[in-house]
């Protein structure tokens, strides 16, 4: 893109953060996914963490973050990302470790490895996109599809009696000891994005001054999946899942335990 | 593009970066941009800014931007 010619508008406002590749992405139209990797790099960048910042990818549509936000990312399929950031963070604890995980891969097939990461105070940094379905592999239900919401593997609607209920990962894991920080947050608005700024900002600064684990939600769209238009997409997160899913702060530690 | 007059702000976007989300078409406070007609590489018909006149370069349409193909000046 060229410089604007004249000298009245000659102030960068708003560029592509620094650590964001400067390459197209893969993402649907509309796909939050973008926003989100945008708030990461533009917090990244805020604590010129760019050169000591490990990133650890998951499986689904997230895992190509090593594509296009700049840092070294330790690629960990299949719901192991806290388990092996936990190792990463043991050996060089000097580094800033945070792991990018959808909902599918974070609530469902690595359940066990969050929560034993919260709950062991890890000094990590989640960031965990919910967008209720199985983005990348065709839309299957989720632990956190909605009730009533149809995907390829619940033709008729999610059903409790069969399927359960949707999974509230952030209220789940701020009842955990060893969390510091955990909150929810939707991107559909600018002021959602301001606000879900914010909150990177806490959970970064949470491991920075080593509090312990801290985990944000945000709320997505998959509007290829959800067979919904961008903007419909995100009318739906602004209605029935931030009913389900309220937004908000439900744990942050003030000070560090001691031991 | 000539600056505008009245603008404090303008805006570029790349055009064969935007995959025609039109998100950023509601999230202008002043209803700058709108969708364009000519198809890119990618197949989509990109947002273009439409009224320059009235940019303030409040920058949240580049934030709402999910593929980050907005930039702004003030």
């Amino acid at each position: 893109m060229s410089a604007p010619g004249k000298v009245g508008f000659s102030k960068a406002v708003y560029t592509r953060p620094r650590s964001l590749v400067d390459v197209k992405s893969h993402f649907c139209p509309g796909c939050h996914h973008g926003t989100i990797h945008k708030i990461v790099a533009e917090c990244i960048d805020r604590y010129d963490l760019r050169e000591k910042t490990i990133g650890v990818a998951c499986v689904g549509c997230s895992v190509f973050l090593y594509d296009y936000i700049d840092v070294d990312v330790v690629e960990s399929p299949h719901g192991r990302a806290p388990a092996v950031a936990t190792g990463v963070k043991r050996a060089q604890p000097d580094k800033f470790v945070f792991t990018y995980q959808g909902d599918g891969d974070l609530a469902a097939i690595g359940t066990s490895e969050v929560i034993h990461a919260a709950n062991r105070g890890e000094n990590l940094s989640v960031i965990f996109v919910n967008n209720t379905t199985y983005g990348m592999t065709g839309g299957q239900m989720a632990p956190t599809t909605m009730l009533g919401q149809k995907t390829s593997t619940t033709p008729y609607g999610r059903d409790f009696r069969s399927d359960g209920y949707p999974i509230r990962m952030a209220e789940l894991l701020s009842g955990l000891e060893g969390t510091a920080y955990s909150a929810r947050v939707a991107v559909s608005t600018p002021a959602q994005i301001r606000k879900a700024k914010e909150s990177v900002r806490k959970a970064f600064e949470m491991q920075i001054s080593g509090m312990g684990f801290s985990i944000v939600e945000f709320l997505s769209t998959c509007p290829t999946n959800w067979g919904m238009k961008p903007l419909d997409a995100q009318k739906r997160v602004l209605g029935e899942m931030s009913e389900y899913f309220p937004l908000g702060v439900f744990k942050e530690r003030k000070q560090a335990d001691v031991a | 593009m000539e600056d505008s007059v009245t603008a404090t702000g303008r805006i570029e976007i790349d055009f064969e970066r935007c995959k025609a989300c039109e998100l950023c078409v509601p999230a202008c406070p002043t209803e700058c941009i709108g969708m364009g007609t000519s198809i890119n590489r990618q197949g989509y018909a990109s947002a273009v800014f439409e009224r320059p006149d009235d940019c303030t370069g409040c920058a949240i349409c580049a934030e709402t931007c999910p593929d980050a193909c907005i930039l702004v000046w003030r």
